[in-house]
């Protein structure tokens, strides 16, 4: 019995490396979750790039499926990403929304015409209070939204090949009112 | 390359530290200053981990600490503040979550730990005492005690 | 070329690592191999010293050839930071690391050539080995050395936070601390491999756990003193998963220090007593692991590397696993044969264990149990902050501190009720100082700051009284264990009052306005602008209605393009005045930050009394003569009745 007690640390210490490795092989722990999965997506009104007086708001989202982007022209990963987001918007006819985050308006008009566009539109997001209604903590952020304006999938970082083939195209077919989930898959099987 | 990676990750970590994080709001009373300095110590950044938005100088902080004072004005109570927040950033900005299932290991452990504590404190201390000393041993202490 | 020297010399260094670990080994049984040992030890600590003076003379002369010094350093630096910056890395401060167990070992080779041969080789084959360890780590995936080809002619610069005196002398104090627990971990190691497990045992290793505690409080205390200061914020601990990497040995060393004492006077305790070697420095290479792979977030942690990391949990797994299977296999379950009664010494220190060891349970527990939490939930976050720590933390504190109120008068085996008159009699006079002192110097109730000054001046008050009362009976170790107990107290009062009458304010002020906060005026005076070694800086000047200077700043480092904030102190004994810079706003006016600080200095004084205590209990008599063998069966407490020895192998 005694010595059996002897045998304790080295049990515990087992337990503490298996623990140590799985949360050393597994995770990444400057990612959160979102707490807005199967939330509604916030209300908002804010003005639409590019296009003076004119706002939109939460109603202009609903009725169709969309992938909103929050990104802005002093963030490198946005950059980066914006090759797959022309892609998606290109090849699926999926509707792409992007919210413009603390940027300079001008800049981020110039980097649309420059980089490409493959928005419907843009809100300008200046001061990040729909920022702060979305849990957004650094661009970029992509978030699916279904037809009934709820928030389905989140993505914090940039959107890629992988990430659209293992997690956004499975989500978007699982999603009521988008019609061309068959043509999305068979394209990426 | 590799080098210039890990320099680019050691600068985003220090924007979080060092940087200013005041903004020198005004308050129309001390003790609404103060429902504020303590309300913006409660929440983590979700920027910079570890650091709470009040010291931290990240953009969100500051979109964070403003937000709270906003719904200050607004004449939100504190739990509806933390609730604000938490539904959009989840438990994660919460330095201090409620009791649920997943923070009933953090209460119930160290009580657990504190019983077993207790436990061996004592059983240790009455298997030493079981055998009551004899008298010889008793003479013997009592000369060292006076000794010492 | 030097630099190549240096490297050069570093895998040396592993070599002989090696070669310390097998002849250390074989020196046990066979005394031919003792001199060998020694040379060995002496050998290693050379060309690690070189390959470390190699790297500091790289950044001297701002060689950036080295992708190391590129990172780390600039040519605008004073020249103590290019030194400095050496550590500022991960490669360099893990060569730092490896020297500084080095020196242990050679100095475990040198003082303790005496010990008994089975012991003295086992004890450096094991630091040998561990070195190994580390110097292949360092060599293989973290090389200080690497050169970068076409090198640029201006480095990255050493990231400003730790362009500071704090950052000079907090890394080689903790990293001595660290590395100096892996020596009463080969002690260990060493009795279980040679079976000789005795009182003789925990008084070779008692000097070298003392002196590895002591560094680990100065470390500790130096980390929390800079983040004080530097980060701007006022606060001193925040249970930040670096912190507690450095908190859990120094719980564990805590532990071993006072249970050491047992086993060597007492002769009881000893599987405990080795398995706490064990565990301070296990938990030190932990702490290496969290603040070096990533798996946690923390404010202070070095860039990531997932190769690294792996390494380093391997390394973890074979030291730890390895020792901790010896103990287990080999651990004496004899039970200890001595017998104490109610209040004794024996007891008291079986609580100061059993607190300090739950103590450092949850500290574990809290800081892995993210890790945990998402591994079970497949990727779940759970998050807590201080709140946690501090709920369950203040409590045992506070036992800790009560038990500790009696450690003077405590004798072993029985403790005459009679010795306790005075120390009642004590206990209402500090109850009722403690009352009365926080409300004179907060001004409010305040249930924290009250058990926190009235237990402090208790344990002040019952140890000045033993001193009294043995006037010339004053042992160095006694006097240690005195000064150690009136630094705890001393931090004790110190974080009492800091947490309860600490005030904060952040202001908007326009030069020639004046804030008031808790009593003292703080005039804006006007802004100037400085140029310092390697930045320009806007110099804000406060100045108090106390008769205080304020000079807080806004820094700009040109080579990172950095801003930084330097807080403005006006320290003091009974507090801190303290403004933190913000951003100068569009009317001209400036957003600061005051913090009142009361007794805040006391947290760190305290540490420095405990270390200073563990320092002075070593130069105690009975250690100079650690060197005579026949001490070992000697006995070393008068009247003392050890059990027979236990029989040696």
């Amino acid at each position: 019995m005694t010595r059996i007690k002897l045998y304790l640390p080295v049990g515990v210490f087992g337990v503490l490396a298996v623990v140590l490795f799985l949360g050393f092989t597994l995770r990444d722990p400057n990612l959160l979750p979102s707490a807005l999965i199967g939330k509604p997506f916030p209300a908002f009104d804010l003005p639409v790039l590019g296009a003076a007086g004119e706002r939109a708001g939460r109603e202009g989202l609903l009725g169709e499926v969309r992938l909103v982007n929050v990104w802005a022209t002093w963030c490198p990963t946005c950059l980066a990403e914006h090759g797959e987001l022309m892609r998606i918007g290109a090849e699926t006819g999926l509707s792409i929304i992007g919210i413009n985050y603390k940027d300079d308006p001008q800049l981020a008009v110039e980097w649309l015409r420059q980089h490409g566009d493959p928005y419907d539109f843009n809100v300008v997001d200046d001061a990040g209070d729909l920022g702060v209604d979305l849990g957004v903590y650094g661009a970029p952020e992509t978030f699916l939204v279904d037809a009934g304006g709820v928030i389905r999938y989140k993505r914090v970082g940039d959107v890629n090949p992988v990430v659209w083939r293992d997690e956004i195209a499975p989500t978007l077919a699982g999603l009521a009112g988008w019609q061309k989930v068959e043509a999305v898959l068979g394209d990426e099987r | 390359m590799n080098g210039v990676l890990r320099s680019s990750v050691l600068v985003l970590v220090v924007g979080c530290l060092g940087a200013s994080a005041i903004d020198g709001f005004d308050f129309p009373d001390a003790e609404t200053a103060a429902r504020y300095q303590r309300l913006i110590t409660e929440f983590r950044c979700p920027k910079c981990l570890n650091e709470s938005i009040a010291s931290s100088g990240a953009p969100i902080a500051v979109d964070l600490r403003r937000t709270v004072r906003r719904l200050m004005e607004e004449g939100a109570a504190d739990e509806a503040i933390r609730d604000h927040l938490q539904t959009r950033y989840g438990d994660f900005v919460l330095y201090d979550p409620p009791f649920k299932p997943s923070t009933w290991f953090l209460w119930f452990s160290p009580v657990l730990l504190a019983l077993v504590a207790v436990y061996v404190v004592v059983r240790v201390a009455r298997r030493r005492t079981v055998s009551a000393p004899s008298d010889a041993e008793r003479e013997r202490a009592r000369r060292l005690i006076e000794a010492s | 070329m030097i630099v190549e020297l240096g490297h050069f010399a570093t895998v040396l260094g592993l070599a002989t690592a090696f070669g310390l670990a097998a002849v250390g080994y074989l020196s046990a049984t066979n005394a031919a191999w003792r001199g060998t040992v020694t040379s060995l030890a002496s050998a290693q600590l050379v060309l690690v010293a070189l390959g470390f003076a190699a790297l500091l003379n790289a950044f001297l002369t701002s060689d950036f050839s080295v992708l190391y010094v590129v990172e780390n350093s600039n040519t605008a630096l004073p020249w103590y930071y290019k030194l400095s910056a050496a550590w500022g890395g991960h490669e360099g401060s893990f060569l730092l690391w490896t020297l500084m167990l080095a020196v242990w070992t050679w100095a475990v080779a040198v003082l303790g050539r005496r010990l008994p041969g089975e012991i003295h080789g086992r004890v450096l084959g094991t630091l040998g080995l561990l070195n190994a360890g580390f110097l292949l780590f360092l060599l293989s995936v973290s090389s200080p050395f690497e050169r970068l080809v076409g090198g640029p002619v201006e480095g990255a610069d050493l990231n400003p936070l730790l362009q500071d005196f704090g950052q000079i002398v907090h890394p080689p104090m903790l990293y001595l601390g660290y590395v100096g627990f892996a020596v009463a971990f080969a002690f260990a190691v060493a009795a279980l491999l040679a079976g000789r497990l005795d009182a003789a045992w925990a008084r070779w290793t008692r000097p070298w756990a003392n002196v590895a505690w002591a560094f680990l409080t100065v470390g500790i205390a130096l980390g929390s003193w800079w983040a004080y200061y530097e980060l701007g914020w006022g606060g001193w601990w925040f249970w930040d998963p670096v912190e507690n990497a450095s908190f859990m040995p120094w719980l564990a060393g805590t532990a071993l220090v006072h249970s050491l004492a047992v086993t060597e006077k007492r002769g009881a305790f000893k599987s405990w007593t080795v398995f706490l070697a064990i565990a301070a420095f296990s938990l030190s290479l932990l702490g290496a692991f969290i603040v070096r792979s990533g798996v946690l977030t923390s404010v202070h942690a070095f860039a990531v590397d997932p190769e690294r990391g792996l390494f380093i949990f391997w390394l973890l797994v074979l030291a730890i696993g390895g020792a901790l299977t010896l103990y287990a296999l080999r651990a004496p379950v004899i039970r200890a044969r001595t017998q104490y009664w109610g209040l004794s010494r024996e007891l008291l220190l079986l609580v100061n264990n059993v607190v300090l060891v739950l103590a450092l349970a949850v500290v574990l527990l809290y800081t892995l149990y993210p890790l945990a939490y998402e591994a079970a939930t497949g990727g779940e976050k759970t998050s807590y902050g201080p709140p946690y720590y501090n709920r369950m933390f203040v409590p045992l504190t506070l036992v800790l501190a009560a038990f500790l109120c009696l450690a003077p008068v405590a004798r072993w085996r029985r403790t005459p009720m009679t010795l306790f008159r005075n120390t009642g009699i004590m206990f209402g006079a500090a109850g009722a100082l403690g009352v009365l002192l926080p409300l004179m110097i907060g001004g409010a109730v305040d249930i924290g700051a009250m058990l926190a000054v009235g237990l402090g001046l208790w344990i002040a008050m019952t140890h000045a009284a033993d001193v009294a009362r043995r006037r010339r009976a004053l042992t160095r170790s006694y006097l240690g264990m005195v000064f150690a107990h009136v630094g705890f107290a001393v931090a004790l009062v110190g974080v009492g009052v800091t947490t309860a009458f600490s005030h904060e304010l952040d202001v908007r002020v326009n030069v020639g306005e004046s804030v008031e906060l808790n009593d003292v005026v703080y005039v804006f005076n006007g802004v100037e602008q400085v140029q310092g070694p390697n930045y320009t800086a806007e110099r804000l000047k406060f100045v108090t209605d106390t008769g205080a200077t304020l000079h807080p700043e806004k820094r700009l480092y040109p080579a990172r393009n950095q801003v930084m904030t330097e807080a403005g102190i006006a320290p003091g004994l009974l507090g801190d005045l303290y403004i933190t810079p913000g951003e100068r706003l569009p009317d001209g006016s400036w957003g600061v930050r005051i913090n009142d600080k009361p007794f805040v200095r006391w947290v760190w004084l305290g540490a420095l009394l405990m270390a200073l205590g563990g320092v002075l209990a070593i130069t105690d008599r009975r250690y100079r003569r650690l060197a005579d063998r026949d001490a070992v069966s000697a006995p070393s407490h008068r009247g003392d009745r050890r059990q027979p020895q236990a029989a040696t192998a």
